[in-house]
């Protein structure tokens, strides 16, 4: 919400010189039985409207940011000589999936201030609980949390990803992995001068189930009765089925 | 061929969940178990979120359950009465075993909870039936001589009121003990995602002294409505029965329990036994280390706050 009305209001200040426009090569992710990942190419334009930032070192930054979910992170202590998960955090809000892209590596291009304003690296994107941590260091907890994601290819950070041709043309491949959550996915293109952010552009990436994994999803969530009678009737059918089959083959 | 698993939300190879699906079927065929202890931690193992495994396990052990209670009806080893009596106590503990299995998620040390019973469960029955196979074994290789169990012996339990006539099984015994019998392995059923029938057998044949030809086919007639019952819990509280991962893994089932009944019938008993509790043995060991060793990460996430 707050980085929508910030665009917003960014697009609408004359100082902006510079309007982008994006593209990407599918509006929409189905997740189907055999879904195993996706790439996904975002793609755009910078119209200049001077030719003094033409000539600037102009850097880009792509985010893609699946939905943001309530987490809860766990840290394990021996307790009585077992592992048990003794201590938690909670998270209010954490993406299910984050990738950023970049031209250069996002140190030597994106300022702290700009990052504080429009929230684009890991740590400004995961917002822990305000209260209820006890004595726990939360930062410990949320490092955690970006440590165990970016292993499931979940976080990415592609430093040299992005390209960007003559200040002009840019394009950059964001690879999604199987294990997606659907929703809409926010794709955001920041450009960048002296640290600062000049221009950004956000669109929507639809991820949905589709076909018979949707079909399944719904009946299982809105007639969770009769989904659980179908899985009966189904598993009922196979094993008579199966057995059945056996005693044909044995004559 | 990978597969997305709509309820999982997880991602596998279609091909590993039906060869382990066949794996785990022809154990069971062999053993003349459900094969759900050794399936429900194959599946953590392979990445499936643990209160999925379970419930989707339930669902398969109805599958491969009936094939099996159908033959036993055909040659009348069914004690219905009996059945009926440890159902009624199953269906308790499947309900109890529901709500410890929710709250415990909410605490987020479902994992643990699972984990736990196990390790205990298995550990104990792997342990006796690895002695008394042992024993077995070593019988058949000594001189005859020892006395034969006595059977139907008098104990605690026929002082005990509500009695009631079993004329299948020849028993006249209180229904509290069967009761009892049932709600325990309702709780397993529904906290671990087993039918059972490791519990129950032994408790049938050495508790309530039930002859061991009905003890199968009643212990099958009370784990389908137990687990049939168990998986609608389930699908209607938590959303956690995945119609895609039992499709799969109950084809591969049912097909391995055909091929393992096959084998078993070429074993010695004796043999059988001390196969299954070595097995059972080492699925517990695993799941006790990774309860006493280490672990490599100690932090792990769970989704939904409070």
């Amino acid at each position: 919400m707050l980085r929508a009305f910030l665009i917003a209001l960014l697009l609408a200040t004359p100082a902006a010189a510079q309007n982008l426009v994006l593209g990407l090569s599918e509006s929409e992710v189905a997740i189907t039985t055999t879904f195993d990942g996706s790439d996904i190419l975002v793609f755009g334009a910078i119209k200049h409207e001077s030719a003094v930032t033409q000539e600037a070192k102009l850097d880009l930054i792509v985010t893609v940011k699946g939905p943001d979910q309530a987490t809860t992170v766990y840290r394990k202590d021996r307790r009585f000589g077992i592992w048990v998960n003794a201590a938690t955090v909670e998270v209010d809000a954490a993406p299910s999936f984050y990738a950023i892209e970049t031209t250069r590596p996002i140190a030597d291009i994106l300022g702290e201030e700009a990052d504080r304003y429009y929230e684009i690296t890991l740590p400004r994107v995961i917002k822990p609980s305000a209260e209820g941590h006890g004595d726990n260091d939360v930062a410990l907890f949320t490092e955690a949390l970006m440590r165990i994601r970016q292993d499931a290819n979940k976080y990415q950070l592609r430093e040299w990803d992005a390209a960007l041709i003559d200040n002009t043309l840019f394009r950059t491949d964001v690879e999604l992995p199987a294990n997606l959550v659907e929703g809409a996915y926010e794709v955001s293109v920041f450009l960048l001068k002296d640290k600062k952010v000049i221009s950004t552009y956000s669109t929507v990436l639809d991820v949905r189930k589709a076909g018979l994994e949707r079909w399944m999803y719904n009946l299982s969530r809105q007639q969770p009765f009769y989904y659980g009678i179908l899985s009966l009737i189904i598993a009922i059918s196979a094993g008579w089925g199966a057995s059945a089959i056996f005693r044909v083959f044995q004559r | 061929m990978q597969i997305y698993l709509p309820i999982a939300e997880v991602s596998v190879n279609a091909f590993l969940l039906l060869g382990l699906g066949g794996i785990v079927g022809i154990l069971s065929g062999m053993f003349g178990v459900g094969g759900g202890f050794l399936m429900t931690p194959l599946l953590f193992f392979i990445g499936i979120p643990p209160a999925v495994a379970v419930a989707t396990e339930a669902n398969q052990i109805v599958a491969s359950s009936f094939s099996g209670v159908l033959a036993h009806f055909k040659r009348k080893t069914v004690d219905f009465r009996m059945g009926t009596v440890l159902l009624v106590g199953g269906l308790i503990g499947a309900a109890l075993g529901v709500v410890v299995f929710n709250y415990l998620k909410s605490l987020g040390q479902v994992d643990l909870l699972v984990k736990l019973c196990y390790v205990v469960f298995l550990g104990v029955v792997g342990g006796l039936m690895f002695i008394e196979s042992l024993n077995a074994i070593r019988r058949t290789n000594a001189p005859a001589g020892t006395a034969p169990r006595k059977r139907k012996n008098h104990t605690w339990i026929h002082a005990l009121p509500f009695k009631m006539k079993f004329r299948v099984s020849g028993l006249y015994i209180s229904v509290i003990p069967p009761v009892i019998v049932g709600v325990v392995v309702g709780i397993l059923a529904a906290i671990m995602g087993v039918g059972g029938g490791f519990i129950m057998v032994p408790a049938m044949i050495y508790l309530l002294g039930m002859p061991t030809k009905v003890v199968v086919g009643t212990s099958l007639f009370q784990i389908i409505f137990v687990t049939a019952f168990t998986t609608m819990l389930h699908a209607t509280t938590n959303y956690t029965v995945d119609m895609m991962l039992a499709v799969l893994l109950l084809v591969g089932g049912v097909i391995g329990a055909q091929i393992g009944t096959r084998i078993g019938a070429k074993m010695k008993a004796e043999q059988l036994r001390i196969l299954l509790a070595l097995m059972v043995l080492g699925v517990c060991s695993k799941l006790a280390l990774d309860l006493l060793l280490t672990p490599s990460e100690l932090y792990s996430i769970g989704l939904g706050g409070h």
